[in-house]
């Protein structure tokens, strides 16, 4: 849209001329002239208008517990920014690569500690200009716009540096770092950076005087009063029954934000020293959008990546594997190696416990996993495990596992039992009926299905009626999924299932291996063992509740 | 000298349960709910109620009667008690700015506002009394008998007078001088405490001689975050002399913050009285049985449910006297899940010493409410569904002690129908030898039957009538074997058939989208 209002833009704030060959080459090869054409680091050159982000989670988000997953990942940082890239996953074979390429390079332990400094300045500047923006005092206003200024200044002349020292290899952080040294070499920047700079120290050198009196405080220059510490220690110091130390002065409990009396006691301040706070002036009016739109949007949609590899960080610090996920939106062909359930395996970290990884594949017609065995083997995390696979590897990230082939989806649609909810006087099982109706609606052949012992609040006859129900036509629009079910005979409803089973420990019934092998279904459950365990029969409980 | 509205000997234990650790029962029995209505969007009165069912299992029946005497005074005067409560608040209004600064670390402001608390704190004192000696006619409650008694005889004038005098000498009368210069984002930085110059400590000085140019900000007597800037900006010189003020303050408003805690609760109980008279759901007060097991209703009503829909809800008679164990089985939608939360409800309200939706209600006290309902998948991913039932069940067998009450909604169903009933049998026949009162809500047919033949346990039954439509009174009959889902997968499912879920295009509202 805008490629020429762009490039013109970047020559008026530059003294060094392009190189005449940029234009040339960016109608042979758009994606290699990055300092006219790089725009996303998430997008390809080109491919920017297929960015649609999501304000809000989809539907699957709290059954796969990526609700848990997107918090952890965001915690700490933009979440208004990230949430909606890692609401909007896409369907574009190219997206997905252009995006693997980046996660590649920043894998490099050297190219990743270049951005997390670099992103936390930027939250930093932005912090101070929301702020400002809802000051009216003029004095404070400049002053924390001037802070906004040093730390932008400062973060990216660090960024720059820090590429080309580590000299990254994917096509959108080369194009980026080429774009970045034209900016900060323009004649614009060096003035704006230094003036900046200026200003701040001869602020620093202006004393003021405050005179508390009653309700007022008076403000002046400061003239060379003595300081009064020391005297008053002295003359209290009967009052007091040990060799007092003089106070240590109190630190302002908030660094950042001035309340109202500092605002007023500035603005003061300001006209006891008009000279220096013109100046000041002048340089906020002449500097009022001095953050980059390119740099900007780099720093916000790096911050996906530094997140998301920070969050796999210590999971591949003990031993777990994380790969390149092959993507195809035609070929139903999946397969997944030593995959694990990326919620699990952070809270397993934290209890110092260990991962159980799982393999399943669907080759020929198979399209649906129908996971039965004992309770607490692991089916359910297998199940969130498939969707997880399937929605981070259309964001672009490395997925749980050695290896992984897997299909683009359409749209991820989850069924988990619900809590009562008073608000929806309908029943639970009323409920479940109506919602998989919906998506049994919206469903088609490229979506991915995740049922979770669906129909619970329900008899077992009624179990074993509707669960087929719903599986067949699940199998009849042919989208690909996993259906966790005590049932056995939905394992065998057609050449489509492949049976799937926890498995336990044959030498101790109650420990679970959370293993999830292919094999057929043997039905066996360890309800009880499990009762026992957990101190729950008869015999058990009898003994337990106190008096 | 404390206000004892709540027990007749001690003060009320006003710490609600921490948002981190909530009552466990709450959600089940839609706790919030209730709380929400007794509360008319006052966060405070929300806290002391939840306070109030926290701690209500270990009042005895004469603390009950007791604090129903004190309702039925504030529901036959309730304008009055309006006022009493009104003015208690008083000194912890305004967002709580100054009893919270009570609690500043900065010495400016312990003594500035230790100061400000004590005089409000005694100004209010004095006009509660006033109101209520006025007044105290029309109480008869033996709480506020005994209330008034106290505020006569420990506040009177001769008292309140001697302490306001006290007050006055607390002020700073010389002025405080700081340097500093200008850092970053317009902080102070490098400030210094400064002797003030001799025409700063002097009126007359000041008036005679010239000064450099100066500018001065006037603090708004109302200006209370200013105030607190203030006392910021001079502590840092007067450090030194702070924290002798603050402990008698902090005794008054001890018995202030008492009153205020105690009278909330009541004010909670009018609050929803008023709530359910406009919707219609008339109350009455329980009756504690000295008995163990005895559970009598007439009409008992979900009060949460009334509270939802905004309209008088059916209710249920149920006579479950020397009969600890109550099984509900029946249709979906039949009103079980509604009647197990009006049975905790109610109980809960009874030992709060609070009325109840019922034409009548007798009941047992009980050494604690549990709720063990089917939960949403673990969402903290230790272990699978059934699992987490039993693991919850445990938690429970370590709090549970006799004389408890134990509602199960659809317990140990995440199973083989057999496993599950054999589970739930096994806790429930456990439960009921060690004197614990079971209600349980199940539609595992294999469950109900093994108590067919126990003269310890009712059957109630959700039934459909004549024209197959739901309806939600329960009624006293054996289980039946069958549950209803099949009509429900027909309905819902006939208008459309398998044809359209072969459609190509995506779906409406779909996240995903096609590349190119």
């Amino acid at each position: 849209m805008n490629l020429r209002g762009h490039a013109q833009a970047k020559f008026e704030r530059s003294d060094i001329p392009q190189p005449a060959t940029a234009k040339e080459k960016h109608r042979a090869d758009p994606a290699s002239d990055a300092a006219v054409t790089f725009q996303s680091i998430l997008f390809p050159p080109g491919l920017e208008n297929l960015r649609h982000d999501s304000a809000e989670p989809p539907a699957c988000f709290v059954d796969l517990n990526l609700d848990q997953i997107v918090a952890a990942i965001v915690e700490n940082r933009d979440e208004a920014v990230l949430r909606p890239i890692f609401y909007s996953p896409c369907r574009d074979e190219r997206i997905v690569r252009y995006r693997q390429a980046v996660f590649r390079d920043l894998e490099r332990p050297e190219i990743y500690a270049v951005f997390p400094p670099f992103t936390e300045a930027m939250r930093a500047v932005r912090a101070n200009l929301d702020y400002a923006g809802k000051i009216s005092a003029k004095c404070h206003r400049a002053t924390v716009i001037l802070r906004a200024a040093m730390i932008y200044c400062d973060a990216v002349s660090a960024l720059l540096r820090d590429l080309q020292s580590v000299a990254p290899r994917a096509p959108g952080l080369r194009n980026f770092q080429v774009y970045l040294a034209t900016y900060i070499g323009s004649h614009r920047f060096t003035e704006f950076a230094a003036e900046a700079w200026d200003i701040r120290q001869t602020l620093a050198e202006l004393s003021y005087g405050l005179l508390f009196l009653g309700d007022k405080v008076t403000v002046r220059k400061y003239a060379s009063e003595p300081d009064y510490t020391v005297t008053l220690l002295e003359r209290f110091a009967r009052f007091r029954d040990n060799d007092a130390q003089p106070p240590v002065p109190q630190k302002p409990r908030d660094d950042f934000a001035l309340n109202h009396i500092e605002e007023g006691i500035l603005e003061f301040v300001g006209r006891l020293f008009p000279e220096q706070f013109r100046r000041l002036d002048d340089f906020v009016a002449c500097h009022a959008d001095f953050i980059d739109d390119v740099v900007a949007r780099f720093d916000r949609e790096i911050g996906f990546f530094v997140s998301y590899l920070e969050f796999i960080a210590p999971l591949k610090r003990i031993g777990l594997y994380f790969c390149y996920p092959e993507v195809s939106t035609f070929s139903k062909e999946t397969s997944v190696a030593g995959g694990f359930d990326l919620a699990l395996a952070r809270k397993l970290l934290k209890e110092k416990k260990t991962v159980i990884c799982n393999d399943f594949h669907l080759t020929g017609a198979e399209r649906l996993l129908v996971i039965s065995g004992p309770n607490q083997g692991g089916k359910t995390t297998f199940a969130r495990m498939f969707g997880q696979l399937h929605f981070f590897a259309s964001l672009g990230c490395p997925v749980a596992g050695h290896s992984a082939r897997l299909f683009l989806p359409d749209h991820i649609f989850t069924h988990f039992e619900r809590e009562e909810d008073i608000t929806n006087l309908r029943g639970k099982l009323e409920d479940e009926l109506v919602r998989l109706h919906q998506s049994c609606e919206a469903m088609t052949p490229n979506s991915v299905i995740v049922l979770n012992e669906i129909f619970n609040s329900t008899s077992l006859d009624d179990q074993v009626f509707l669960s087929t129900k719903i599986l067949e036509k699940i199998l009849t629009v042919d989208a690909i999924g996993v259906c966790v079910s005590f049932i056995d005979a939905l394992s065998t409803l057609s050449e489509k299932t492949v049976s799937m089973v926890s498995t336990v420990d044959p030498d101790d019934l109650a420990r679970r291996t959370f293993e999830i092998a292919r094999k057929p279904a043997d039905g066996l459950a360890y309800a009880l063992s499990l009762a026992e365990k957990h101190g729950v029969t008869y015999e058990r409980l009898r003994n337990r509740v106190r008096p | 000298m404390k206000p004892l509205l709540m027990h007749p000997d001690r003060d009320f234990d006003s710490q609600a349960p921490s948002e981190k650790e909530p009552l466990p029962f709450a959600q089940d029995i839609e706790l919030d709910v209730l709380l929400k209505a007794t509360a008319a969007d006052d966060r405070y009165i929300n806290d002391v109620m939840a306070a109030a069912c926290a701690h209500a299992w270990s009042n005895e029946a004469a603390t009950i009667l007791y604090r129903q005497d004190v309702l039925k005074d504030c529901l036959a005067n309730p304008a009055l008690v309006r006022e009493f409560y009104s003015i208690a608040i008083e000194p912890f209004d305004r967002n709580h700015s100054w009893s919270f600064s009570l609690y500043d670390r900065s010495a400016s402001s312990k003594v500035g506002s230790g100061v400000h608390a004590l005089q409000s704190s005694l100004d209010v004192l004095k006009r509660l009394r006033r109101t209520c000696s006025a007044n105290a006619a029309k109480f008869t409650s033996r709480g506020f008998q005994q209330f008034f008694a106290t505020l006569e005889r420990d506040l009177d004038d001769a008292y309140l007078n001697a302490a306001h005098t006290d007050l006055t000498n607390l002020t700073f009368q010389n002025g405080l001088l700081l340097s500093a210069q200008v850092g970053d984002g317009g902080k102070a930085i490098g400030t210094m405490l400064r002797k003030p110059q001799e025409r700063d400590l002097s009126w007359l000085r000041r008036t005679f001689t010239p000064g450099a140019p100066s500018f001065t900000l006037q603090l708004h007597p109302r200006d209370e975050a200013g105030s607190q800037a203030f006392a910021e900006l001079e502590n840092r010189g007067l450090i030194l002399i702070a924290d002798a003020v603050y402990q008698s303050a902090e005794h008054v408003l001890g018995f202030l913050r008492m009153l205020r805690a105690e009278l909330a609760f009541y004010l909670g109980c009018l609050n929803l009285k008023d709530r359910l008279d406009q919707i219609g759901e008339p109350v009455v007060f329980p009756e504690p049985a000295q008995d163990d097991s005895t559970f009598r209703c007439r009409n008992l009503r979900d009060v949460c449910l009334a509270l939802t829909m905004g309209h008088a809800v059916v209710g249920n008679d149920v006579d479950a006297d020397r009969t600890p164990l109550v099984i509900i089985t029946g249709a979906n939608r039949g009103g079980k899940s509604t009647f197990l939360r009006s049975v905790g409800l109610a109980q809960l309200m009874l030992q709060c010493g609070m009325f109840v939706t019922a034409d009548a209600l007798t009941s047992s006290l009980h050494s604690g409410l549990f709720t063990h309902y089917k939960r949403e998948e673990d969402r903290t991913m230790r272990s699978g569904k059934f699992d987490d039932e039993l693991v919850r069940m445990s938690a429970m067998a370590d709090a549970i002690r006799r004389r408890a009450l134990v509602l199960f909604n659809e317990s140990f169903a995440a199973t083989h129908e057999r496993e599950g009933a054999e589970i739930a049998r096994q806790i429930t026949s456990a439960l009921l030898d060690n004197g614990v009162t079971v209600f349980f809500v199940s539609h595992m047919y294999e469950f109900a039957r093994s108590f067919l033949d126990d003269d310890r346990a009712l059957f109630l039954r959700a039934d459909r009538d004549e024209s197959g439509a739901r309806n939600f009174r329960l009624r006293e009959a054996k289980p039946l074997a069958k549950s209803f889902g099949a009509d429900l997968y027909q309905r819902i499912f006939k208008a459309s058939t398998a044809a359209s879920a072969l459609q190509e295009n995506p779906p409406r509202g779909s996240h995903f989208r096609a590349g190119p």
